[in-house]
């Protein structure tokens, strides 16, 4: 344990729609250059932690906080596009959310749009090349086509986004996600849908990202195989509740989780020691 | 032949016109999905603005015509867009997640209460101004004396036209402003999430159509020299027709659906009776919606998985 506060401090969230308790008192923490997970069964409120993160959602009680550049960011407090802008939390969606009528590129720019329209002074004289708008875009074009490549889309970049496969829309929108240089990236269960191959490049560039880019990542999913595989720490919920946090061995072996996740008869054991 | 070129450069020019208003319907339907029936006001009160600011001008005399009349274009343009801008905040953004149809009587209601207001303030009579760009080019003469004009005012209109759309055009392709534009067209909660401002980008988008929206006010001040408080309602409806014509949510189809229904309109009176061009124009809009309601260049609405 360091004194430095850790990249995101969430204390004492609850999430209330009406008399439903989606998320009940749930704390925990995410540090730079790990990959944190968070798994439980369906309805468990994973993906209502996200949208309280992102501020689709405003929770009923808690803090959630974002050390970036050492400033402190309480996110439930933060307009929307802010959240992502300033305290840098990107994220991407169960069911893929690209823009489907731009290219591949484009919807890489797009998410440079603050850096833009800085450098164009926040106005259209960006048309006529004044200010450094220039060189912030092909800075832009730079980044994205890194990505691009890590994503390996390089070849597709002026298609429309829409035409692309399921596959690569999905590593399109975690470049997406990584062009705006976030400092937590959010992936709500990115493996959804992945045939192995795919879950297997997704696991590669997981692995990338966090070795290469100094960022923490936050993971929904259900896929054992990727939670498990990669994750240096995993956040169990059930029911709203934390119940249980640690490493992947530790949560592997922890009862209450078997219990929540499985049911406790002996096949399922088997499948989560093998898993 | 001759009497058919005449016609093909009226109905260019008051095509132009539509296409400029009409883009200021396109552009909102496309962010925020609704139509701001009080559009039609806001070009009347960019028409408005120019009349005065010219009269301010002229009154004060001196300088040239061309640095005047631009110095008048860029006053109802700014003016103007505070009006667009308002009435987005005022009108609309309040009720931005309440259903589609409060937000669409809220426009009825501030196209009531801005024409009534430039009513009380300036007076329900024509309003007039003396011809400021004179001149024509004779094209063609024919035996029995007739003669193909084009006015050094049809041609400044469509060439003000064609280099504003073209403008506006690569603002939308190739800027930041206008890839956010795109953006939150396609998925606004999105857009939010990559940090893309998109209460300011609605408020552009309002003040664009605005502007080009006094653009047109400004050009018809000066092509027909008569305006009264009332001219927002037909010109808004005959734009907004040429907007479902080209296919609501497109800016090219504005820009084409604008330039057809002018064509249709001029040559409909040109051929038929002067009478039944606003039937004509209107009857264009039924059958659009009949055949063909995505527009000409419309893409179908396709659901969101």
């Amino acid at each position: 344990m360091t004194d430095a506060p850790p990249l995101l401090r969430v204390e004492h969230l609850s999430m209330h729609f009406g008399g439903l308790v989606a998320i009940d008192d749930l704390s925990f923490d995410a540090a730079r250059g790990e990959i944190t997970a968070i798994i439980g069964p369906n309805g468990a409120g994973k993906t209502t932690v996200f949208n309280c993160l992102t501020g689709f959602y405003k929770p009923t009680v808690g803090r959630l906080t974002m050390q970036r550049d050492d400033t402190p960011w309480q996110l439930e407090q933060l307009e929307d596009y802010r959240i992502a802008r300033d305290a840098g939390v990107a994220r991407t969606f169960q069911n893929i959310r690209i823009f489907p009528q731009m290219s591949v590129l484009e919807n890489l720019i797009v998410a440079q749009h603050h850096v833009l329209m800085k450098a164009s002074g926040y106005s259209a004289l960006a048309l006529i090349g004044i200010g450094g708008y220039r060189k912030a875009e092909r800075e832009a074009v730079a980044l994205a086509r890194y990505w691009l490549e890590r994503v390996n889309l390089v070849e597709r970049a002026d298609e429309d986004a829409g035409s692309l496969s399921y596959g690569a829309q999905r590593r399109l929108e975690i470049a997406r996600a990584m062009c705006m240089r976030p400092a937590l990236l959010c992936l709500d269960e990115p493996a959804a849908g992945l045939n192995p191959r795919e879950t297997g490049e997704l696991n590669d560039l997981l692995g990338f990202i966090r070795a290469e880019h100094d960022i923490g990542l936050l993971l929904i999913e259900h896929d054992m195989g990727v939670v498990m595989g990669i994750s240096d720490k995993v956040v169990v919920l059930d029911y709203g509740r934390k119940i249980a946090d640690g490493t992947p061995e530790q949560v592997r072996n922890d009862p209450a989780v078997i219990r929540a996740y499985l049911g406790e008869e002996d096949d399922a054991l088997e499948f989560v020691g093998g898993a | 032949m001759e009497y058919f070129l005449q016609q093909l450069i009226n109905g260019l020019t008051l095509g132009a016109i539509y296409g400029l208003i009409a883009i200021g319907y396109t552009m909102v339907y496309g962010i925020i999905g609704m139509i701001n029936f009080a559009h039609g006001e806001i070009y009347m009160i960019g028409a408005f603005i120019s009349l005065i600011s010219i009269m301010l001008l002229e009154s004060l005399a001196g300088g040239s015509v061309i640095v005047a009349l631009f110095v008048v274009l860029i006053v109802a343009m700014i003016l103007t867009s505070l009006y667009g801008w308002a009435l987005e905040r005022i009108a609309y953004r309040p009720l931005r997640s309440s259903p589609r149809l409060a937000a669409l009587i809220s426009a009825i209601g501030m196209s009531i209460a801005l024409g009534n207001y430039i009513q009380l303030t300036q007076g329900a009579r024509n309003k007039t101004l003396q011809p400021i760009v004179q001149g024509n080019l004779e094209l063609m003469k024919r035996d029995d004396g007739f003669t193909v004009v084009l006015s050094y005012m049809q041609i400044g209109i469509i060439v003000t036209t064609i280099v504003l759309m073209a403008a506006f055009s690569l603002m939308i392709a190739k800027t930041s402003l206008g890839r956010a534009q795109r953006a939150c067209e396609q998925d606004r909660t999105m857009a939010s999430l990559l940090g893309v401002n998109v209460d300011r980008t609605i408020s552009l988008t309002f003040v664009m159509g605005a502007a080009l929206a006094a653009v047109a006010g400004f050009l018809v001040v000066l092509y027909y020299g008569v305006i009264d408080f009332y001219i927002g309602f037909l010109a808004g409806i005959k734009a907004f027709t040429a907007a479902v014509l080209g296919g609501i949510g497109s800016i090219p189809g504005a820009m084409l659906g604008g330039l057809l229904i002018g064509l249709i309109e001029a040559f409909w009176s040109g051929y038929f009776s002067i009478e039944y061009k606003d039937v004509a124009a209107f009857a264009i809009l039924v059958l659009v919606l009949i055949f063909r309601p995505t527009g000409l260049l419309g893409r179908p609405e396709v659901e969101k998985v």
